[in-house]
């Protein structure tokens, strides 16, 4: 046991992961926990997994760290070029097929699934799903990382389109947070990025006050706190 | 090796013990077989009276979960021809690209010409069976069909460059569930309304019997006027059978 404990301190880095990427009516909001795990050794408690690209185009990160991050930073250099050449900002579209473009065709040596989230001018707030694989898939929302196994159910039921700013907000973090409570993999904070029109606008939410679940239970700072908020003598036989 | 590919395989996620073994053996570039992630089910056409008919679902499957609900499978390319595709949704989608280019080239030339169904699934062949050649493949079993001339053409190439012509085609489980159907009840001079009956039967089958099959389908048709897809609609199911009621009266403990 012991061994198996110590080996996983030097196993890649990989992010378990729960990330969202929803549009509502005005932009995107993009949502992520910060839990980053080298086997069963959390190498990261409050990582970033909401990376920026440009000004108005953010990603989510799941899957290897590694792989991930030369992914987007590959993107943002490229993006970065095709800015000062095209004069005005990149649309969410060329953000997405660039990182479509770099897990095509790298399917055999990269583990990553990314979301891409972001506003432009031309299309308002854009969603775009790149699973393992390469293929990149617009949608209303999307969900990836291994806590998002638990989401499933859970947006079929919740989701709706048309959605305001808070209430897009609200649903991101709920689900989130669900995920965090089944996914081992997935832990610590909630971060949310908003993207819209006015700009960008981070958000966190500590893991101390996410909502509680089935079987969760109010956290206290000692016993003996509840011992003594209760009565004189608690403890009889 | 020793990797037999079957066609029922094409759909089946790796298990870790593969992957691992790719990263493990350093062969760099010599070694390129992948495995599909996401993955579109069978596809279904037919010759009728007017043209081609084709079927699929809109499901993305990622191993045995059902991840994405509305993929279109079936495309337009060119003016003439249909294509749709069972498989990894990333190879269609780079295939898609590829046949953009080839459209585009040929629209250049600006002499009256267009590629037909017939040219475009000769060229597909090509490109399947030179990326099988080189271990590398598109993940993919696609449907060619369309009209040129009054010339209904409807193939097949699947993922190792075979490739074959037929007035009925089905990949994926819709070699075994629909293909016998087609043989029964198809013949040359089906009307639309008897086309699209056939290929919903074929589509109810698969939707009780294929585990990655989504009940959203799209029908598209191609004629020499011109062609449509569907809007994405579901089909009706039949489950109010005495025999499912209590199936195992008579035999308790049984399934």
């Amino acid at each position: 046991m012991d061994r198996d404990a110590t080996a996983d301190v030097n196993a890649p880095h990989s992010m378990g992961t729960t990330i969202i990427g929803v549009t509502y009516n005005g932009g995107v909001i993009l949502g992520a926990d910060s839990r980053t795990s080298t086997g069963l050794y959390v190498a990261n408690r409050a990582s970033d997994k909401i990376t920026q690209l440009t000004d108005n185009v953010y990603i989510c990160r799941s899957g290897s760290a590694a792989d991930s991050q030369i992914v987007s930073d590959y993107v943002r250099y490229f993006l970065h070029q095709h800015t000062i050449q095209l004069g005005q900002p990149a649309t969410v579209k060329v953000a997405a097929n660039l990182v479509r473009l770099l897990s095509y065709n790298n399917k055999n040596m990269l583990q990553t699934g990314i979301i891409v989230g972001g506003w432009d001018k031309y299309e308002g707030g854009k969603i775009y799903g790149i699973p393992l694989g390469g293929t990149i898939l617009e949608q209303p929302f999307a969900i990836g990382g291994s806590g998002s196994s638990y989401l499933y159910g859970f947006f079929d039921q919740a989701w709706k389109e048309g959605m305001t700013k808070d209430e897009a907000e609200q649903l991101v973090v709920k689900a989130v947070s669900l995920a965090i409570a089944r996914d081992g993999a997935s832990g610590g904070v909630v971060r949310t990025v908003t993207i819209n029109s006015e700009g960008v606008t981070r958000n966190f939410y500590p893991g101390d006050q996410l909502p509680l679940w089935h079987e969760e239970v109010e956290a206290h700072n000692s016993l003996l706190d509840i011992l003594n908020a209760s009565s004189p003598e608690p403890m009889s036989t | 090796m020793g990797n037999v590919i079957t066609l029922m395989e094409e759909s089946v996620l790796s298990t870790h013990k593969a992957e691992m073994d790719t990263l493990l053996t350093s062969k760099g570039d010599s070694q390129r077989t992948q495995y599909p992630y996401v993955t579109g089910t069978s596809v279904i056409g037919i010759k009728y009276k007017d043209g081609i008919l084709m079927a699929a679902d809109m499901g993305g499957s990622y191993g045995s979960t059902i991840r994405y609900k509305s993929v279109e499978r079936i495309k337009q390319v060119g003016k003439h021809s249909l294509i749709g595709a069972s498989g990894e949704i990333s190879d269609f989608q780079e295939i898609l690209k590829y046949l953009d280019e080839l459209i585009l080239h040929d629209n250049m030339w600006d002499d009256g010409n267009s590629l037909g169904p017939k040219e475009v699934h000769n060229y597909l062949t090509r490109v399947m069976y030179n990326r099988r050649n080189k271990f590398d493949p598109l993940w993919n079993s696609l449907v060619i069909g369309g009209v040129k001339n009054g010339h209904k053409y409807l193939g097949s190439v699947s993922m190792i460059g075979v490739n074959f012509e037929d007035d009925h085609i089905a990949t994926g489980f819709g070699n075994h569930l629909a293909r016998p159907i087609l043989r029964e009840e198809w013949r040359e001079d089906l009307s639309f309304e008897e086309g699209v009956k056939i290929l919903e039967k074929c589509m109810r089958n698969l939707l009780y019997r294929d585990r990655s099959a989504v009940n959203k389908i799209q029908i598209a048709k191609i004629t020499e006027e011109g062609l449509t897809v569907s809007q994405p609609y579901s089909l009706k199911t039949f489950w109010n059978f005495a025999a499912f009621q209590n199936p195992t009266v008579g035999a308790e403990g049984s399934w």
